[in-house]
């Protein structure tokens, strides 16, 4: 509910795959040179050029540039540049072939065996496990001794040694989309078992295959002309990359351009291949494709055209003063968070409350320099913490701040600890980060602070994973490496939306007695009133990126001055109310329909 | 007098358990130990309970996604191994399922109106004119643009995406509904709306509906009686007034009094 803030709205600015392609240099280049190969290859019956198996015994090995040959020719005086386009395009109708055939097989058992699990998955997967067994270059010399050597039976067996790659790439895809919701919708719509693969699981695998495929065509021709360089490949006369080079291989020394220039056209093909899926690859994975295709910065962007005066009179632990943070979409700014201001005390809560969307979440991650960059970028105002405008600070006296005098809780601890470490281990992390201690000395304050958060038995829970633990027991881990470092706030993003209710009522209680003990400041960043009326102070409630609405909780809850506020309070049902609920709420929603 | 629409006698659903390749048993869950419901014909059941609880469970058996360990059900008078021996069709004209995540349940890569097509087209079996009609009708009973069949499901937002989700499971023409959780994925004035829609829907067609969710306001609003279930079993049932004015049950009472409120408590904080 929360993740969808943080990724910016989709818009008609939005690149298209052409534009990204282009955009990644090294992926437009091979785009043109393979480009360029291929129509030579294509148009090679149409060039006005000497047949590539007319030998000339007295115009043998002849230089590059020589009169009528213009790169040469071979030890049987072939015109090399004749033999080398119509090698390339033997070369790429295998390598092609040789990937479309193993992509199909592939994709076919990894598609089948996802799907259908237990005893197909495992026979299917044990014979692709076979096959993996054998180092594979060996395995397709030895597939082309047993059918005799020839162009179309090392194209079969390059093919059946690269069917474990695909199978294995789309049998885990195939597994994670048989397991959504939309397939077992499908089921229950009428679908059979045959209609829900071809039809549901197959268009959603697509991509995967196309990726895969524009990965391997190279190395399957690398693969071919590793074949008939070994002489079991393309039989004389044919010409194709790979046995061009293994019949020069001969005169290496005296003529050294009949083996190297065959030796630069494969670089060049499989260079431009790999470049070209690669670049296939990022535009067409989502993750990549949403932001840029960079990594995000430590600090988000701060491109502030406005810089408040700070009206420091009080000085609470933390000013917000005018903050706003869009995504960089294109050239223009989409705006998140628009001119936010709030202030928080010492021991006080402030509960910020909105839908989704409304720019809660970009707003507790701006306050740290946290908003994933890019595309975010805070445009302006400045937050106060201790009387020290943080976002005027240098990104490493930021960086320490975070963790240290602010920190963070976030919604689903199990996504935020790190799964292969032992529970204690990262929370003596979290104090080693800013702390100059020992390893023990850290550990001994990891298991105090288990026991703060009320983990009992905290030394025998010490070595348990995230896993072992339930989701009340990791959002108290997760309180724990918040406390840390005796932080002055805590940012706590929905804590308890993952959690039920009867573990939510103890993760508050142990929220609100933290706060009293030590007089930590709370942010409570929810979409829930009943959180809010039960743990802060005051409430903040947010509607697309601005605060409407801002005050004491009670008076809020109890007279709410703006009609966002109203609505909202409205809608939520209360025990007790029964089918009254909806009766009252009715007439809300009838008004505002056209 | 007419059959339930559906009833539950001892229903079990164990999972794991057998023997693993190497003859060891393999340690076993019991999600759902024995629970017996019935949920009358146009009638609202809700079922409360936490996460691990086995109200998931239950309903993906009520609609055969699921196969129970013991126990026999029937839906419509149907016995339960009668409907499973004839196939997924006939589970799906009984009963049909709207699930939690209304965005994950939609095909990314088709339109709504391929989506919808599917059980005008295999469960009810009309032909090309009636589908199109049927769409038509469909999209406009949930309250969406009639341009929303041209759509695909990633340009709604959650609330949206639900009462297209909805719209499939009424396509069936199943008269009975499985709701699995249908508005806790929604904001509280989306969930609201769903829930206005859902009542006026049952109220329209006639629909019995099985409400599940976590969240014992939502299920008060719209249900007649309430089944509280506590790993595994339902430890309380009883019309949804009296259930929770007067919770007989120790864990139906902790159910209530974490339950957030939007008073304000009077204790110091």
């Amino acid at each position: 509910m929360t993740q969808s803030v943080t990724t910016p709205p989709s818009s008609s600015k939005r690149r298209s795959n052409w534009q990204l392609l282009m955009a990644n240099r090294l992926a437009a280049a091979g785009l043109f040179i393979f480009g360029f190969i291929l129509v030579v290859a294509i148009l090679a019956p149409l060039l006005p050029m000497p047949d590539p198996n007319m030998t000339d015994q007295p115009n043998r090995l002849l230089p590059p540039l020589s009169q009528g040959h213009l790169l040469g020719t071979d030890h049987l005086g072939r015109d090399i540049l004749s033999r080398l386009i119509w090698g390339t395009q033997i070369s790429l109708i295998v390598g092609v072939s040789a990937t479309a055939l193993a992509a199909l097989f592939g994709s076919l058992i990894g598609l089948v065996a996802g799907y259908a699990r237990g005893v197909a998955d495992s026979v299917l997967m044990r014979f692709v496990d076979m096959l993996m067994a054998f180092p594979y270059i060996l395995l397709a010399i030895a597939i082309v001794a047993a059918l005799g050597p020839g162009l179309l039976n090392a194209l079969y067996a390059i093919a059946l040694v690269n069917i474990p790659f695909f199978a294995r790439n789309i049998r885990g895809v195939t597994v994670s989309i048989r397991n959504r919701e939309f397939v077992d919708a499908a089921r229950l719509s009428g679908k059979g078992h045959v209609a829900i693969l071809f039809t549901e699981v197959l268009p959603n695998v697509l991509p995967v295959v196309v990726i895969t495929m524009s990965t391997t065509v190279g190395w399957m021709i690398l693969e071919t002309a590793g074949l008939s360089f070994l002489g079991l490949g393309a039989q004389p006369p044919t010409a194709d990359l790979g046995s061009m080079l293994g019949q020069a291989r001969a005169q290496l020394f005296t003529a050294p351009h009949a083996s190297i220039i065959p030796g630069l056209m494969i670089f060049a093909l499989v260079m431009s291949i790999n470049l070209l899926g690669d670049g296939i690859r990022d535009v067409l994975d989502p993750r990549l494709r949403s932001g840029a295709l960079d990594r995000p910065l430590s600090v988000t962007r701060i491109e502030r055209k406005n810089t408040p005066a700070a009206s420091l009179a009080d000085a609470p632990v933390l000013v917000v003063e005018h903050l706003s943070t869009g995504f960089a979409n294109g050239g223009a700014v989409t705006p998140a968070v628009r001119d936010v201001s709030f202030r928080l005390g010492k021991g006080e809560c402030l509960g910020i409350i909105g839908e989704s969307g409304s720019g809660k979440s970009v707003t507790a991650l701006s306050l740290m320099g946290l908003v994933a960059s890019p595309p975010g970028v805070i445009t302006g105002g400045a937050v106060y913490i201790g009387g020290q405008d943080v976002l005027a600070l240098r990104q490493q006296e930021l960086i320490a701040l975070r963790g240290a005098r602010v920190t963070y809780v976030f919604q689903d601890p199990l996504t935020t600890l790190h799964p292969l470490f032992p529970v204690a281990t990262q929370i003596a992390e979290a104090v080693m980060a800013h702390n100059h201690v020992g390893k023990r000395e850290a550990h001994q304050r990891a298991l105090e602070l288990m026991e703060t958060v009320g983990i009992r038995d905290a030394a025998e829970r010490a070595s348990a994973y995230p896993h072992e633990l339930s989701g009340g027991q990791r959002q108290r881990i997760g309180i724990a490496m918040a406390l840390a470092n005796d932080p002055d706030i805590i940012i706590a993003d929905e804590p308890t939306t993952a959690l039920d209710v009867t573990v939510q009522a103890r993760i508050l209680e142990l929220l609100q007695n933290l706060r009293r003990e030590r007089g930590l400041a709370l942010l409570l960043i929810t979409h829930d009133f009943g959180v809010v009326a039960q743990v802060c102070d005051r409430v903040a409630v947010m509607k697309d990126g601005q605060i409407v609405e801002q005050g004491d909780t009670a008076s809020i809850l109890r007279d709410p001055q703006h009609d966002y506020t109203r609505r909202l309070i409205a809608c939520v049902p209360e025990l007790g109310e029964g089918h009254a609920f909806l009766d009252r709420v009715r007439p809300l929603f009838e008004e505002t329909r056209p | 007098m007419s059959q339930p629409a559906v009833d539950m006698q001892n229903l079990v659903k164990t999972f794991g358990g057998g023997r693993n390749l190497f003859g060891r048993a393999a340690s076993e869950v019991h999600a759902v130990r024995g629970i017996s419901l019935t949920l009358e014909r146009g009638e609202t059941l809700g079922i409360v309970g936490e996460s691990g609880s086995g109200k998931s469970t239950l309903a993906r058996m009520l609609v055969g996604l699921e196969h129970p360990t013991a126990g026999s059900m029937a839906i419509e008078g149907k016995p339960w191994s009668e409907l499973a021996a004839s196939g997924t069709r006939a589970f799906g004209r009984a009963i049909q399922y709207v699930f939690q995540d209304p965005v994950a349940s939609l095909n990314p890569r088709k339109t709504i109106g391929d989506i919808l097509d599917v059980p005008l087209r295999l469960l009810c079996g009309y032909d090309r004119d009636h589908r199109a009609r049927r769409k038509q009708e469909l999209v406009d009973a949930v309250q969406m643009p009639l341009d929303t069949l041209e759509r695909y499901p990633h340009e709604f937002s959650g609330g949206q995406a639900q009462r297209i989700a909805i719209a499939r499971a009424l396509a069936a023409e199943a008269r009975i509904l499985v709701l699995d959780e249908p508005v806790s994925a929604l904001d509280v004035s989306v969930q609201a709306q769903v829930l206005l829609l859902l009542q006026q829907l049952r109220d329209e067609l006639g629909l019995s509906y099985l409400f599940i969710s976590h969240d014992l306001a939502v299920v008060e609003s719209i249900s007649d009686r309430v089944a509280v279930m506590y790993l595994g079993e339902v430890v309380e049932t009883g019309p949804a007034a009296q259930l929770f004015a007067a919770p007989q049950h120790d864990y139906t009472r902790a159910l209530i009094a974490s339950a957030p409120r939007l008073t304000v408590s009077d204790s110091p904080l």
